[in-house]
């Protein structure tokens, strides 16, 4: 295939594969959750983070995962000891990030052409250190998932009968977070921040539609993710689209086909 | 001396939402292969007198002992099964089958990372044999009816082979038919497995024919003894009404 005979093609799908992979693993438990529009606000937050490490002169990414985390924790901290609705924490800790980058921005004065690949995304400029960071991080996602997959199924089916079957709830709360932050930092490269929910959420809203089975709705999350990229991407090649906003509209056609799906399934029981 | 058939011992449990007063200085021994329900009106304070002893809540003042040990201390929540008044408000958003559901109850048994085994499987049979729910085992939770859900929520619950089960409020939003069925089962898996349950409840009617022990709870403990002394009682007339002596001796 054409496509393929490009590195940057070869790295964008490399890296565009695994992190779709994370978001939309992740995204299952954070949409059974109701916590969806933490991968919104969390990305307010990491643009302030990137404005921080361009202003600095260092990888934006690094200064970006550590703001996300602080945020992710600070989140956690506000929720419970302030006692504060998880959609006012989450409003609040947004936009206090989101305006720390516009006047760091504004500071600086120099580096909006860069920020903006960050805001719209630009995987097809993605490096090979970011290829490998990714990689690791997404690794890293996928094995926190796996190694706590039977803990955080029952914390989120219910967090009471969790905590009395052992189950360290409060703990995985601090992981999915931290995990969710983690997600968002990767997937600013792929579809920009102010997509990013949208490779969290969609993928696995269309699952959640047709799954049989928890485990089903993973598998099918974890594909749709991954097809959206791989889709989007060759439609970026051929029909000159941008990457970032074709990837998210082709997510947008895989939801609407699983909740037909879901619907002609309900009709023929 | 630790009494090793006092499975839970409440000592003087005062607590408050915040100014207001929902228990005051309760006290309650549950001893092994009691079949008790926890009676009282609407908001008398029993699921939170439950969620206390599950150390989801904590008292204000007072003690709470499970199997001998301080609620601090404790660790052995396999030996408790628990079976939430919410279960039947589920997400149907939320892709659990039944395998899946009773697939948590064996949590409590493993160390981390928490891998399930062949082993296992069979215990989830077993469990979803013992309240005949096993054809439905790849069913989604949520397609199935109140009643059938409250199966699989015990039978999530006696995976882990409890020796405790509380549950909270069972059927409600379940048929007359259904109810006693489910109470039927109940008083099976107390008598033949030895099972010692607590069932928070605000139907009166339960009592006379199931439960071993009444503990009727008003914010304060109104009377904690055999079901058939609490229907002679004058705290029966007072909680319930006249009818209740008419319910009691129903059966």
């Amino acid at each position: 295939m054409e496509i393929l005979a490009f590195s940057f093609m070869q790295r964008a799908l490399a890296a565009g594969v695994l992190i779709a992979l994370a978001c939309s693993v992740l995204g299952v438990f954070l949409v059974l959750r109701r916590d969806a529009m933490l991968g919104h606000g969390l990305a307010h937050v990491t643009f302030g983070g990137v404005a921080l490490g361009l202003l600095m002169g260092v990888s934006p990414i690094w200064t970006a995962l550590a703001v996300a985390m602080l945020s992710a924790v600070v989140l956690l901290k506000l929720r419970d000891a302030a006692g504060l609705h998880g959609d006012t924490a989450i409003g609040i800790l947004s936009s206090v990030g989101f305006a720390l980058g516009v006047v760091l921005a504004s500071v600086s004065g120099r580096f909006s052409v860069e920020l903006f690949s960050y805001l719209f995304g630009n995987i097809l400029a993605i490096g090979m250190g970011e290829v490998w960071t990714s990689t690791g991080l997404a690794a890293a996602v996928v094995a926190a998932v796996v190694l706590n997959y039977h803990d955080l199924v029952a914390a989120t089916f219910d967090h009471d009968m969790a905590r009395t079957s052992g189950v360290p709830v409060a703990r995985l709360d601090v992981l999915l977070t931290i995990l969710s932050a983690v997600t968002v930092v990767l997937a600013m490269k792929v579809v920009g921040l102010l997509l990013v929910a949208a490779l969290i959420v969609i993928p696995a809203a269309a699952a959640l539609q047709v799954a049989a089975n928890f485990r089903s709705a993973i598998f099918l999350s974890a594909l749709a993710g991954v097809l959206s990229v791989v889709w989007g991407l060759w439609a970026s090649y051929y029909l000159d689209l941008p990457a970032s906003g074709a990837i998210v509209l082709l997510q947008a056609l895989l939801f609407g086909a699983a909740w037909a799906a879901a619907r002609v399934l309900r009709r023929g029981r | 001396m630790n009494d090793p058939d006092v499975l839970i011992d409440l000592d003087g449990i005062t607590f408050r939402y915040g100014r207001e007063l929902i228990l005051d200085s309760v006290s309650l021994q549950v001893r092994r292969g009691d079949f008790v329900a926890l009676l009282g009106p609407n908001g008398s304070g029993k699921s939170t007198l439950i969620r206390i002893v599950l150390g989801l809540l904590r008292p204000d003042e007072g003690e709470v002992r499970l199997m001998g040990r301080d609620l601090d201390e404790f660790n052995s929540w396999d030996r408790i099964g628990y079976v939430p008044q919410k279960a039947t408000d589920l997400d149907p958003l939320f892709p659990a089958s039944v395998r899946e559901v009773v697939a948590m109850g064996l949590l409590t048994h493993k160390r981390w990372p928490r891998f399930l085994g062949t082993g296992d499987e069979r215990v989830i049979d077993e469990a979803l044999d013992l309240l005949e729910m096993r054809p439905f085992r790849k069913r989604q939770i949520w397609a199935l009816s109140g009643g059938q859900q409250q199966r699989v929520f015990i039978a999530r619950a006696l995976a882990s082979q409890p020796e405790v089960l509380i549950l909270d409020e069972p059927t409600a939003g379940v048929d007359g038919v259904t109810q006693e069925r489910f109470y039927d089962l109940l008083q099976r898996i107390n008598r033949e497995r030895g099972v010692t349950l607590i069932l928070v409840t605000h139907d009166i009617g339960v009592v006379t024919k199931h439960v071993t022990k009444v503990a009727c709870l008003n914010q304060k403990l109104v009377f904690h003894g055999s079901h058939s002394d609490f229907c002679e009682s004058e705290q029966a007339i007072t909680l319930f009404g006249p009818e209740s002596h008419l319910i009691c001796h129903r059966h």
